[in-house]
C-alpha cells in the first residue's frame, strides 16, 4: 500500500508540512516494498486549486494515505470520494525519519 | 440564465459492483447501450428499499431536501424499470455525490484520521497501528 507525507524538504530530515496542498514535496511509501520517493510538488507556487490538483497526482499515483500537519476545507469530500484516508499530524516538528519508523516498526 | 448548481448528495457507501449484466440467449444482442445509474440514485434506493427508511429520513441523511430526494428516487425507478423492460446493462457510475467518513483520534501518536464506516469498527491507528483509538466529534480547524 501507498502512503504519501507532505513534507518540508526532500531528505528523511526534513519536517512534516503542515499545508497539503502547498508542500514542497510529497514522500510516496510503499509499505510493502519500503521503497520511498520524493516527488516536488508542481502546484507549491499555483495561485489556487492547489489542493485539488494534489488530490488528482496523488491517486494518479494510487496512493491510499496521506499524512500532513493538516488540510485545506475543499480536500475532505475529495479524498473521501476517492477513498482515500487523510491522517492529520498537528506536530510540526516531526521528521519524515520518524514518521516512517512509525508506520513501517 | 445558466442553471442551479446541483448540492453535493452524501453517500455512505460505494455500492459492491459496478453494473449487473442481463443473461440469456437474446442478452447483448439489442441494446447494448447500459443505462447509468448515478450513485445518488443507488443510495436513495438503498436507504429507501433496502433499509426501509422513509423518504423524509433520507432525504436527511443523504443532506438534500425531501422533494429533491423523491426526484433521485423517482428517477433511480425508471432508470432500472427501463434496463429491465429493454434488457439492457446497468452502470452505476458518476453522480454528484461524496462519500461519508468519521473523525477519530489516535492517543498513542497523537494523530488525527478519518475512516469511512462499511460496517466495519475502526481497530487500530493508521498511522502507529496502536490500539487507543477514540471518535472524535469536535470540529477540527484543518490548516
Amino acid at each position: 500500500m501507498k502512503v504519501a507525507i507532505a513534507s518540508t524538504g526532500n531528505s528523511l530530515e526534513s519536517a512534516i508540512d503542515a499545508h497539503f496542498g502547498r508542500c514542497s514535496y510529497f514522500v510516496i511509501v510503499d509499505t510493502e516494498t519500503k521503497a520511498v520517493e520524493f516527488i516536488r510538488n508542481p502546484n507549491k507556487e499555483a495561485e489556487e486549486g492547489t489542493g485539488t490538483a494534489s488530490v488528482h497526482l496523488m491517486a494518479s499515483l494510487s496512493v491510499r494515505k496521506i499524512i500532513s500537519g493538516g488540510f485545506g476545507m475543499k480536500i475532505k469530500p475529495l479524498l473521501d470520494s476517492q477513498t482515500i484516508q487523510m491522517i492529520i499530524l498537528p506536530d510540526p516538528g516531526k521528521k519524515i525519519k520518524e514518521i516512517l519508523e512509525l508506520l513501517t516498526h | 440564465m445558466s442553471p442551479r448548481v446541483k448540492t453535493f448528495r452524501k453517500v455512505q457507501n460505494p455500492p459492491p459492483v459496478k453494473g449487473f449484466k442481463p443473461y440469456g440467449p437474446d442478452s447483448g444482442k439489442r441494446n447494448s447501450k447500459p443505462v447509468i445509474l448515478l450513485f445518488e440514485e443507488y443510495e436513495a434506493l438503498r436507504l429507501c428499499d433496502y433499509n426501509r427508511y422513509k423518504h423524509q429520513q433520507a432525504s436527511v441523511m443523504m443532506e438534500v431536501s425531501r422533494p429533491t430526494f423523491t426526484r433521485i428516487y423517482a428517477s433511480a425507478l425508471e432508470k432500472i424499470a427501463r434496463a429491465f423492460v429493454e434488457g439492457r446493462q446497468i452502470s452505476i457510475e458518476g453522480g454528484k455525490v461524496y462519500y461519508d467518513s468519521e473523525w477519530y483520534r489516535c492517543t498513542g501518536c497523537h494523530c488525527y484520521f478519518n475512516h469511512r464506516g462499511e460496517g466495519k469498527e475502526v481497530s487500530n491507528c493508521p498511522l502507529c497501528s496502536g490500539l487507543d483509538v477514540v471518535p472524535y466529534n469536535q470540529t477540527i480547524n484543518a490548516g
